[in-house]
Parts: C-alpha cells; sequence; structure tokens
C-alpha cells in the first residue's frame, strides 16, 4: 500500500464526523435555528428535533426518553451524576466508590466531594483492570450512597461487569453509575436488564459532534440538578439546548452496526497478533469478548511512548500514548500502574483505537511503521541490550 | 511542541551509539522516571598536550526531547577539552536546540550531568589505570 498522507488510529481520543451526521446537523444551524424554548414555528421546530433526539437515544439503551438529559459531553455527565447523586443523598450517608481506574474527571469529581467531607473509596482493579465484584460488595458500607464504575476503559479497553456491580449495589441500596462514554454502541446497554441508576455517554466517540452527551437517570433516582437556570431538561441541566449537536448525536448513535464491530474485532485481533511478533512485547488489558472491540494498549520494552508516537507521526499514523513524558504531570498513566504495570514499562505503551471507516490496509501500514519505530528507538536505547526474560503475551 | 532543530536531531541523531572501550560511561537517569542517557567518552589528547574528548556518543531511553539533548550534548563536547566539557551547562544544550518547551528542560539538565559524570568517572580512574598512560604516550 501507498503511503497515505494520514492514518488516524486515535479514536478513543475522539472520532471523525460521520458524512450522515454532518447532513442531519446542517439544516439547524442556518435554517431551523430556532432556540428550542420559544413559542414560535422556529422554536417548535427546534424542539421537536431535540425531543426526536431524545426519543432516539433512549431507545438505543432501551429507556424511557424523560430518563434522558442532555449536556455538553461525557466530562459534564460523569461530574453531574457523582456529585449530583452524593450532594441529593447526603443525608443517608457520605461514602462514595469509584475504581482506580476511572477517566480524571470521575476521579476529580470524587476529590472534590472529599475536600466537602465525603469519604472516598478507590476500588484497586485486578491484572485485566477490572474490579472484582467481591471486592466491591466488602467495599460498601451503611454509608454508601453511590459507587461508580466505568463500563469500558478508555486505556486499556477491558470491559466491566457492570450488570453484576448493579446487581450488588442495588441489593444494598446504593446508588450506581456507570461511564459509558467509551462502550456505547459498542457494547450493547439495557437499562431495564441491567439495575444501573445513571449512564454516562457522549456524541464524539461515536462520529457525533464534540460538545454534546447525555446521562441517563432512572426515574426515581435522588439528584441534585446540574445547572440552574431556565429549568431545561426537566429543570435538571438549564441552558439553551445545543439542537445541532443533539440532532447530531442522536444520529451517531444509530450509525454503528452489529457487523461493523464484529469487522473491528477482526482487525483489533489481527493487529494484535502481528503486534507480538516484534519481540519484548506485551498487550495490557483483558482478552477476547472481554475487551473494547477497537482497542489495542501495547507495550514495547526499551522504549519510551512519547518518542513513539512522534517517530509515528511523522509516517502519518496517529496515536496515543500512556507515557509520562507526554503528560504535564510527569506521572505515567494512572491506569497502567494500577494494573501493576512496572513504570519503565508503562513508560513504553501506545494505545491504538480504531473506528467502523478503519481498513485493513490501514492497519497493515500502521504495523510496519511501528515495527520499523519500535526497531530505530530499540537501537538507541541503552536498556535494549540487556537480555529480557519477559515472552511476548498478553498480560 | 518541539522546534524544527529538535525534531531533526531527534529523527537523525548525531553520535548515536556505543564506543565499546570507551573511557568512562556516564550514565543519569533511570527507567522509572522515563529518561534514560548514558554517555560514552574516549579521551585523547591534542596538540598542546592537553586532554580532550576525542569521540562521543550516546544511548538513550527517553522521549523526543531526551534523544535530542543527549545528542546534542554529544555534539557540544566533541573535540573539547576535558575542563571546557565539564563546564557544558543545560542553557547551552537548551540553546544549541534553539530552545525546549518548559516541561522539558530538565531533559538538557540530564544531558549536561551524563557527559559530566562520564568526565569525573574518567578523572577518578585516571591514575590507577595504566592503559591511559599507554595510550597518552601513543599520541604523541
Amino acid at each position: 500500500m501507498e503511503k497515505k498522507d494520514r492514518i488516524y488510529l486515535d479514536n478513543g481520543a475522539t472520532t471523525m464526523l460521520a458524512s450522515e451526521v454532518l447532513e442531519e446537523m446542517f439544516p439547524y444551524f442556518q435554517t431551523e435555528y430556532g432556540n428550542a424554548n420559544s413559542l414560535h414555528s422556529y422554536g417548535r421546530t427546534a424542539r421537536g428535533a431535540v425531543e426526536n433526539a431524545r426519543k432516539t437515544i433512549a431507545q438505543t439503551i432501551n429507556a424511557q426518553p424523560e430518563e434522558i438529559i442532555f449536556t455538553s459531553g461525557g466530562t459534564e455527565s460523569n461530574n453531574f451524576a457523582i456529585k449530583g447523586i452524593a450532594l441529593a443523598n447526603k443525608d443517608r450517608g457520605n461514602h462514595i466508590i469509584v475504581s482506580s481506574v476511572e477517566h480524571e474527571c470521575v476521579l476529580k469529581s470524587a476529590e472534590w466531594l472529599e475536600r466537602r467531607g465525603f469519604k472516598v473509596t478507590r476500588m484497586p482493579v485486578n491484572k485485566f483492570g477490572v474490579v472484582e465484584p467481591d471486592v466491591l460488595k466488602r467495599a460498601i458500607t451503611p454509608k454508601t450512597t453511590i459507587v461508580s464504575i466505568m463500563h469500558a476503559n478508555n486505556e486499556i479497553g477491558s470491559i466491566f461487569p457492570i450488570m453484576e456491580y448493579a446487581e450488588i449495589c442495588r441489593k444494598m441500596g446504593v446508588y450506581f453509575h456507570t461511564d459509558a462514554c467509551q462502550s456505547y454502541t459498542k457494547v450493547p446497554i439495557d437499562v431495564k436488564k441491567m439495575n444501573v441508576d445513571a449512564i454516562s455517554i457522549n456524541s464524539h466517540k461515536i462520529h457525533g459532534p464534540k460538545g454534546v452527551g447525555a446521562i441517563f437517570i432512572r426515574k426515581g433516582t435522588k439528584i441534585e440538578p446540574f445547572m440552574d437556570g431556565g429549568g431545561q431538561e426537566f429543570r435538571l441541566r438549564s441552558g439553551t439546548e445545543n439542537v445541532p449537536g443533539i440532532v447530531g448525536f442522536a444520529k451517531a448513535a444509530t450509525l454503528i452496526q452489529k457487523e461493523d464491530v464484529i469487522r473491528m474485532e477482526k482487525l483489533r485481533d489481527a493487529l494484535i497478533s502481528d503486534l507480538l511478533k516484534i519481540p519484548n512485547t506485551h498487550i495490557n488489558g483483558a482478552v477476547g469478548k472481554d475487551r473494547l472491540c477497537n482497542n489495542i494498549s501495547v507495550s514495547f520494552n526499551f522504549i519510551e511512548g512519547e518518542s513513539l508516537v512522534t517517530l509515528l507521526d511523522i509516517e502519518g499514523v496517529s496515536v496515543s500514548t500512556g507515557s509520562a513524558c507526554s503528560s504535564s504531570s510527569l506521572e505515567p498513566s494512572h491506569v497502567l500502574l494500577a494494573i501493576g504495570l512496572r513504570h519503565e514499562i508503562a513508560h513504553g505503551t501506545i494505545r491504538i483505537t480504531l473506528s467502523k471507516y478503519t481498513t485493513s490496509d490501514e492497519i497493515s501500514y500502521a504495523t510496519k511503521k511501528i515495527k520499523e519505530a519500535v526497531e530505530k528507538l530499540r537501537k538507541i536505547s541503552p536498556l535494549a541490550n540487556i537480555k529480557q526474560s519477559s515472552k511476548n503475551k498478553l498480560q | 511542541m518541539y522546534n524544527e532543530k529538535v525534531m531533526e536531531l531527534f529523527q537523525s541523531p548525531k553520535n548515536m551509539g556505543e564506543i565499546p572501550d570507551a573511557d568512562a560511561i556516564g550514565k543519569v537517569g533511570n527507567p522509572v522516571c522515563g529518561d534514560m542517557m548514558w554517555i560514552y567518552i574516549k579521551v585523547g589528547t591534542n596538540k598542546s598536550g592537553q586532554e580532550i574528548i576525542e569521540d562521543v556518543k550516546f544511548k538513550t531511553f527517553g522521549c523526543v526531547a531526551a534523544i535530542a539533548t543527549s545528542s546534542a550534548v554529544t555534539e557540544l563536547a566533541k573535540g573539547k577539552t576535558l575542563e571546557e566539557a565539564k563546564e557544558i551547562k543545560r542553557k547551552d544544550v537548551s540553546n544549541y536546540l534553539g530552545g525546549l518547551p518548559p516541561i522539558k528542560e530538565h531533559c538538557s539538565n540530564l544531558a549536561a550531568d551524563g557527559l559530566k559524570k562520564a568526565i569525573e568517572h574518567y578523572l577518578a580512574r585516571k591514575p590507577k589505570e595504566p592503559k591511559q598512560s599507554k595510550f597518552s604516550k601513543q599520541k604523541r
């Protein structure tokens, strides 16, 4: 395959807007640009569009439309769920539980509550990055009001058994929230089968526009409103609705088909198999069906992630890294450390995330460039000559 | 994040490699921190009889800045007397590269330290090392 200009393999960070989504959004910028709260025809059309979108999104998780609240994205939805439920239920208790591998917005929301007198337990994870249900059960106390554990991890792709967590929480009278921003539409969610009380989802990970997301809040959940004002979104989240964004989000939510998931799984597994042919390499996270269809987290011994990402970028391949050198804190990814990776291995980790548009030609090209870049960096590294006993394996 | 000079040196690093019979190796950093540099030096004498960095190579485990700064420090050191080379500071490395992002300045520090350590190791070993005097004789 000839060198393409760019191959985008960082879909865990954000995705390209789908053409169908752009088309769907278009009229709402210059033709039907009304405020959904206005009484006139512009307003009514905009209102209709928002409510249709709400119905569509509700259907994707078998929820009622009034259980879907639109927000500005995953970060807001997570802040809303955790702070909103903890604060609304503080008379019952002041203990919240999160996993140690949550996205920063969940961890920082927990810290915010901690600074205001709440107790926070951060659940450890096993080597696949998953919280063991039994361990969760033992951590819940009479003062626990909310547990927040993600559906799938953005760094290493492991899928969590949220149905089991939700069952435990329901039996013990605790609200269960899950951050499903990485899993939404890739892994089925049915709120009638799962006792989940709140779910965060977002648009820009599924070929929808940035700046819009939603939260499912089960009817009857006691939660403080997140934004006060005009009373939109059932008085839980005020603010003029982002009509084009919401319309685009709903369109994006219907795009992915079962065949897309199967195709991504095949490409993912082919890539994993090829990468493991490179010596001193291993994959992080769960395997097979317990792994997100599009996620590959791979560690290359003896080299560093920012260098690898940069060499690949020069060759037109875009991926991301959990290395410290690429973060402002100079600490490697908390997720990689939580699963027990040694620091130097965490530094040499990159994340490759596919989309439904990724082709096998692109994967072949990327594999070739990764192999070349790893070889080049190992020639530069003083560590590469030291014989390591690690075999290529799925960790 | 990085300027052209840094990117150039990162992609085609000068003096990358080992010196199997190096007179000293300055090892700094550690893999836990994500930055590790080994600076190899070979010491000779110039016409005035002063000891100079005759050859210098590096090996680095680290980010773009780590590779660029360790290569830069070897370029700065080559041919200098040991005294001059010991004086190379992180600012010299940073200036050679036309500047680094503030969060990456510590890499230039590490590179300068690596070179300094190599020279100090050499100077500390010198009197006990018969090989050195034989070598110096050959140079005259």
